[in-house]
């Protein structure tokens, strides 16, 4: 079975009335991801065994009614640490790699009952943004089986868009987990930063990274985001702030009315296809309609956003990936003559051309002579694009935009080119850059390719989003539309 | 164009970083980095004369908790992820490059 008609609460329905038992839910949820995922490849590895032995057990103590995510199967991307099944970041460097320990979102996922069906592909230790990166395999986008499905989260959106699962867990360091959202025409939210631990999550841009949920509706989105959300004694820039119920405020009465919404102009500039600006136009139109105002603002140093980004988050990964040194764990390169040998060799087999490429970026910027001209001035300008955000966000309850400039381009096209890979992020980065909330939802096509929207927000006001996404999404229909086997049949 | 980063300081940079680059990626990687770091210098064209830079975006700031052990005492867990590892150790390769004794 796939889960192209169906949603948390309709699943849960059905698990309560034993209309279907957690077993046979994820046992049909394995049978179709063989059978697609010959042609999606959006999973690395599967959990089969432990996901079948605790859905018997949800199974023999029964469902609970009161907890709408019980027996709810779901795939984690692959650089969040599962214990004892192999977590790779997609990374030949951790080809073998078992956690021994669970990330807080994997634990949190456990706790609340729902079953980790598998782990996702993506572009190497989160470096990409279309999945091609990956040490191990292609994945496909679920409207276009020639199209990449974004990424770095592309194993997730792809699983979540073909019907192999209901939800996923993505992550997010400049766009990774809206781009591939957008391209597969699911609902993707990073949240605030701060929001969900990264203990567990694989470091790439440790002031940058964070996890979030991929799923078919907004409601769903919402409600996997509450039970993942919170403060962590494990990683202490998690907000001690309160964890809302994210769903509560989601019904026949959640409206935009009297919402003030901005529309960046700089994000409908050159670069931007046209029919990606029409979809954001027609959904500016719709929630005027719905009762909201939409007014142009101005984001004057969003275009320095790329620059300062690579800069940043490539110095941190820099420093983040010292770690894989070929002596603990992960990957150790066979005749070696000395230490260092071990270390260079290991590295130089064990990591990709991106990942190398963003090291070499990231040390060159710290670099002593350059880290004044790079590091510093990147962060200095991260400081100028954060009071371009809240001097919009001050007087609108939030910003829209488009995700990407571009709806899903083919396999390959990009691959070689990363200044054109680089700049295809321009309107997700300046958000990670300032830690908001950032969702995408589907707002249209272009040639049978989902076209995403872009949700930004205050900080820790997900709610809001999630209000003016359900809004939009309950007046469109956008999001009944189902990809056709990748344009297969 | 002048180039903004030559063969020899993309060599020194992925020493720094522990990654050996043969003659092909050298210059492979050479264009690609000159190209991005070109990008970056866009990033002059901003004044930013007294503008504190930003390292983190959280919250919270110096949480202190107590200095206790947690998540300990799995050493044989821990060693099964390592690449080779001996009576409870891991196990490095010979690390004395003995072709440099002939010095």
């Amino acid at each position: 079975m796939n889960y192209f008609d169906k949603d948390l609460t309709s699943l849960h329905e059905d698990l309560v009335n034993k209309k279907i038992s957690a077993t046979d839910l994820t046992k049909a949820t394995f049978d179709n991801i063989d059978t697609t995922d010959a042609d999606v490849a959006a999973f690395l590895n599967l959990n089969k065994d432990a996901a079948l032995k605790k859905a018997a057990e949800l199974d023999e103590k029964g469902i609970d009614a009161d907890n709408i995510l019980a027996g709810i199967p779901v795939a984690i991307k692959d650089n969040i640490v599962t214990k004892c099944l192999t977590t790779t970041a997609a990374s030949k460097m951790l080809e073998n790699f078992k956690p021994i320990y669970d990330a807080t979102a994997t634990k949190k996922v456990n706790e609340s009952g729902m079953i980790n069906v598998g782990k996702t592909n993506m572009d190497e230790f989160a470096m990409g943004g279309s999945t091609e990166n990956s040490a191990f395999k292609t994945t496909k986008n679920a409207w276009d089986y020639t199209r990449v499905p974004g990424g770095s989260s592309g194993g997730s959106a792809a699983a979540v868009a073909s019907g192999q699962v209901v939800a996923a867990l993505g992550s997010d360091t400049g766009g990774s987990i809206r781009q591939p959202a957008s391209f597969n025409g699911v609902v993707g939210m990073k949240p605030t930063y701060g929001r969900v631990s990264r203990w567990g999550l694989i470091a790439f841009g440790s002031s940058l990274d964070e996890i979030g949920p991929i799923t078919r509706t907004v409601k769903d989105n919402a409600l996997i985001l509450s039970a993942i959300a919170g403060h962590d004694d494990h990683d202490l820039t998690t907000s001690t702030n309160e964890v809302p119920d994210f769903a509560a405020g989601l019904n026949a009465d959640t409206n935009v009315k009297g919402m003030k919404i901005g529309l960046p102009k700089e994000f409908l500039g050159e670069g931007v296809d046209k029919d990606v600006q029409d979809a954001i136009l027609a959904a500016a139109d719709k929630y005027r309609e719905l009762g909201a105002t939409v007014d142009e603002v101005s984001l004057p140093h969003n275009k320095y956003g790329v620059a300062a980004y690579y800069i940043i988050s490539s110095s941190e990964a820099s420093s983040n990936l010292q770690r894989f040194d070929g002596i603990r764990y992960g990957y150790r390169a066979d005749d070696t003559k000395s230490l260092e040998d071990v270390y260079v060799k290991s590295r130089s087999e064990g990591f990709g051309d991106e990942v190398k490429r963003r090291i070499m970026l990231g040390t060159f910027s710290l670099s002593a002579g350059f880290y004044d001209a790079y590091f510093k001035k990147a962060a200095q300008v991260r400081t100028l694009i954060i009071n371009d955000f809240q001097k919009v966000l001050k007087d609108y309850d939030f910003i829209m935009g488009p995700v990407a400039p571009t709806p899903a381009y083919k396999i390959g096209e990009d691959v070689d080119d990363p200044m054109t890979m680089y700049m295809n992020d321009i309107l997700t980065i300046p958000v990670n850059l300032a830690g908001l909330p950032g969702m995408s939802i589907p707002a249209g096509f272009s040639n049978g390719l989902p076209i995403g929207m872009q949700l930004i927000g205050r900080p820790f006001d997900e709610t809001t989003l999630y209000k003016a996404a359900y809004t939009f999404e309950q007046a469109t229909d956008f999001h009944k539309q189902t990809p056709n086997a990748g344009g297969k049949n | 164009m002048t180039s903004r980063i030559d063969q020899d300081q993309v060599q020194h940079v992925a020493s720094l970083a522990k990654l050996s680059l043969d003659d092909n990626q050298l210059k492979y990687f050479t264009t690609q980095l000159d190209d991005i770091i070109g990008l970056f210098e866009t990033l002059s064209e901003v004044d930013t004369d007294g503008i504190k830079p930003t390292s983190s975006v959280s919250d919270q700031i110096n949480v202190m908790r107590e200095d206790v052990a947690d998540n300990w005492g799995q050493r044989d867990a821990l060693l099964a992820n390592a690449p080779e590892a001996e009576d409870g150790y891991i196990k490095v390769p010979v690390i004395i490059d003995e072709s440099e004794d002939e010095d």
